[in-house]
């Protein structure tokens, strides 16, 4: 209950220094949009030249495109873990963390919230919706609860990997380029797993699973029978990877003595 | 003339002090070019080629765009941002050189060190891992480094107009986030010019984007073949050319408007 109350405080104090510069704030939120339509557009362009990629369909890869933008947004707004090394081990921030009454990762999910990231979502189910009316797909009830723990699982995935690269920063503050790397490795998830060779596919599932965030839990509203055997497999690999995580930062907090200076 | 020489140099001896931040810049470039290589692969299907371009031809396409992308690419719009915001740019513009000039030799240093510890290195290693063909003759060789050249100067150019409007905009990190998305679009790094519809085809020859990576890379997969190479580095001629008005003028715009917010 503490938690959730503080959660509330810091985002609302977020919001008020996001709206003290609204004009920098709506740059941002455009720019984002942009980056998603550009992206949009790759794939427009793409179906003008062939059927399918991979056995999928046009709206079939935008849906998972869109599917794909609700969990990222999710994870873009909480988890802004990617300069956890510089920002906090460097220039000994984490010593201030730790004094906080609150666990320590909980307290960085804080002090980073990007809450504007959050209308990545509304993108993503935009173009959901508008993949969804060209394929005429039907839903049941109970296909809103899958989406949410598809999505939080996605989240979870994403949350899982970051954390667990950040945690390096424990270990070694000298400068890594993993994070970007992993930014790029992300963006093969978005796409069809079956166009890769088998050793990529490997990875794309069970060491960096990002396929879990794109196209296995897609598959499950686009009634692509053949995965959904990876499509529930979603939330568990999210409560697996989460977990790891936190796991690899707590014995990383024990381990911690501070850069010094 | 010895002095943007100089210059050239600094920022090359600069960037070799820390070559090893690059090693893993190639790693990211290789994880890009091979993303774009299966989902090619996917589009073409088992087709034998579309819009003119193999799928041989393609995956080369996308590989020479990314490492050109190596060497025409610089944060020169951001580090003018900067100087403008803390006040520097005041004591830059009095110091016995031209400020703009300055910051194109810097780009272009590098830019050269980018070629040779990024580009050379990270197409031997593509070029191990995925089936591009680096076979073109010589002369495609040499008209391909020409509009590399000539790339590298509107793409520059660019930068330079996006730095210069901070002087205007103040605050201007949307506008250079927009521009690299812009860039990244319309000038052929994701997409062949020749795969857009008609309608857009004939709105980007308007525009100067294409002259920065669609020509270069055209040139390198032999898309472009006799007189269509001619034409192409003429587009990029006259975009060196028309660009440098505009900058002119917000140049000397700028230097009379300057307000310095801070120093």
């Amino acid at each position: 209950m503490f938690y959730l109350s503080l959660f509330f405080q810091y985002a609302s104090q977020y919001l008020k220094t996001r709206l003290t510069y609204r004009v920098d704030t709506v740059i941002e939120i455009l720019s984002d949009l942009l980056s998603q339509g550009v992206n949009l557009i790759f794939i427009l362009i793409v179906f003008r030249h062939t059927a399918f990629l991979g056995g999928w369909n046009r709206d079939e890869i935008i849906f998972i495109y869109g599917f794909f933008l609700v969990p990222y947004a999710i994870f873009s707004s909480f988890f802004n873990i990617w300069d956890f090394n510089d920002r906090y081990i460097v220039k000994g921030e984490m010593d201030r963390i730790l004094t906080r009454p609150v666990h320590s990762l909980f307290q960085i999910i804080l002090e980073r919230i990007e809450l504007e990231s959050l209308f990545g979502a509304i993108t993503g189910l935009l173009v959901m919706g508008y993949a969804m009316a060209n394929l005429e797909l039907t839903f049941a009830w109970y296909d809103i609860f899958i989406f949410i723990l598809m999505v939080i699982g996605g989240a979870l995935i994403y949350a899982g990997i970051f954390i667990s690269i950040a945690t390096i920063g424990f270990w070694s503050d000298s400068r890594t380029d993993i994070m970007p790397m992993m930014y790029n490795i992300s963006n093969y998830g978005r796409y069809p797993i079956n166009i890769y060779n088998k050793v990529i596919q490997f990875v794309l599932t069970w060491i960096l699973p990002f396929a879990f965030v794109g196209v296995y839990p897609a598959s499950y509203f686009l009634d692509r029978e053949e995965w959904y055997g990876y499509a529930f497999f979603t939330p568990i690999m999210g409560i697996l990877f989460f977990g790891i995580a936190i796991l690899l930062w707590n014995a990383g907090v024990k381990r911690y003595r501070g850069a010094g200076n | 003339m010895s002095m943007y020489l100089e210059m050239i140099r600094v920022r090359f001896l600069m960037m070799l002090a820390y070559r090893t931040n690059y090693y893993s810049g190639i790693l990211i470039y290789s994880i890009n070019i091979g993303a774009y290589y299966f989902l090619w692969s996917a589009i073409y299907g088992g087709k034998e080629e579309i819009q003119g371009l193999s799928v041989a031809q393609m995956t080369t396409y996308v590989a020479v765009a990314w490492m050109a992308r190596a060497f025409y690419y610089n944060n020169i719009d951001r580090e003018i941002a900067a100087e403008i915001k803390d006040g520097k740019v005041a004591i830059e513009m009095i110091r016995p050189y031209n400020y703009l000039g300055m910051k194109t030799m810097q780009a272009l240093g590098e830019g050269i060190f980018r070629l040779l510890f990024f580009s050379v290195p990270g197409m031997i290693i593509v070029a191990l891992i995925f089936p591009v063909r680096f076979d073109a003759n010589l002369s495609t060789w040499l008209f391909f480094f020409i509009s590399l050249v000539f790339s590298f100067i509107v793409n520059t150019y660019i930068n330079l107009l996006t730095g210069i409007m901070t002087f205007f905009l103040f605050n201007n990190t949307g506008l250079i986030r927009a521009k690299r998305v812009v860039i990244d679009l319309f000038s052929g790094l994701l997409l062949p010019i020749s795969f857009y519809p008609g309608w857009a085809q004939n709105l980007m020859s308007y525009l100067p984007f294409q002259a920065i990576s669609y020509v270069p890379s055209m040139i390198f997969t032999e898309g472009f073949v006799g007189q269509e190479i001619y034409n192409a580095l003429l587009t990029q001629v006259v975009w060196v050319i028309i660009l440098l008005i505009p900058i002119r003028l917000l140049w000397s715009l700028a230097k009379k408007h300057l307000i310095v917010q801070g120093g």
